[in-house]
């Protein structure tokens, strides 16, 4: 089934503490190398049906004004996936 | 006699509580369901505080959608006196009648203590019956409280006195300049994280070296609000 993928990130300059703490449990667990997370959010929308341009600015708009709140957060994309 | 309303929402913890506090104010407590589209002629609305469509997606993000925010939305644009408290401060700025919003708190953990707070602006209609500057202990209790906003709001802010209340002592959620509240410009919406309505009645407040429980600091938050909706009929 067709779906709109929608990424929504911490903007970058807003302090994110989950992903700060998942930053330093890595190296904890011994995963070495990485020198920052950031955590986010991925929304899967399952379409019945054919992904239209209208639905698709439908997403987009629901990313803007629902998913995500532009105080803090960026909408990084919204993609269709099959 | 002063009517306000009491908005419960599914997950709302402290309706109750907010209710009470109105009664004790010497106001008529009325409450609103999220489903209502009216608020039933009250003179002023209290979002409490809690939780709300289980926060999954962000603090106060679906509530806002719901239909009595519709209608409070109208009423604070009018003039209406709304209060904001921990979810309902979040509600606030998700529906954007505050600027700003609310993270997690920087070290991670719900926090549950008795706070200390400046009152910074007394002139709201939340506010008046403190005095600038006064402190006042009331509980806190939040994992999502960490007050962001970007510096040039952070600095309006600050410069048209709208930080309504700041921590003192321990900044508890890694708030941005230890807010812990803010009003609009007209000074009729005001949100806040901790609780005054946990606060009202003595034998249930917030310890004090001198008395257990009997803190009552936030009662002043309801009668400011009851004596302004009186005053002006």
């Amino acid at each position: 089934m067709p779906t709109i993928v929608v990424h929504v990130m911490p903007k970058p300059e807003i302090l994110d503490p989950q992903g700060k703490a998942v930053g330093a449990a890595l190296p904890r667990l011994g995963f070495e190398g990485f020198a920052s997370v950031r955590q986010g959010k991925r929304f899967e929308l399952t379409v019945d049906g054919d992904v239209t341009q209208e639905l698709l600015a439908q997403a987009r708009d629901a990313a803007e004004t629902m998913l995500s709140n532009p105080v803090i957060e960026d909408v990084v994309a919204v993609e269709v996936v099959d | 006699m002063a009517r306000i309303g009491v908005v419960t929402f599914p997950g709302t913890l402290d309706d109750r509580d907010a209710a009470r506090a109105v009664r004790l104010a010497g106001g008529e407590a009325v409450n609103l369901f999220h489903t209502d589209a009216s608020l039933q002629d009250v003179d002023a609305v209290v979002l409490p505080g809690g939780f709300s469509y289980g926060d999954y997606l962000r603090a106060g993000a679906i509530s806002r959608f719901s239909p009595i925010m519709e209608a409070v939305v109208d009423a604070a644009k009018g003039g209406m006196p709304v209060l904001g408290i921990c979810n309902g401060f979040q509600v606030l700025t998700e529906v954007h009648l505050l600027p700003g919003s609310m993270i997690k708190n920087d070290h991670l953990h719900f926090v549950c203590r008795d706070q200390v707070l400046r009152v910074e602006n007394a002139d709201t209609a939340w506010t008046t019956d403190y005095e600038a500057g006064q402190e006042i202990t009331i509980p806190l209790k939040n994992q999502d409280g960490q007050y962001v906003a970007d510096e040039r709001t952070l600095d309006e802010l600050e410069a048209e006195g709208r930080v309504a209340f700041r921590y003192v002592g321990w900044n508890p959620n890694g708030s941005r300049r230890e807010i812990a509240g803010i009003t609009n410009e007209r000074g009729n919406v005001v949100g806040l994280m901790p609780h005054p309505e946990h606060a009202v009645e003595p034998g249930f407040g917030p310890d004090s070296i001198l008395n257990g429980r009997r803190g009552t600091d936030g009662l002043a938050f309801f009668t400011s609000a009851v004596k302004a909706l009186v005053a002006t009929g």
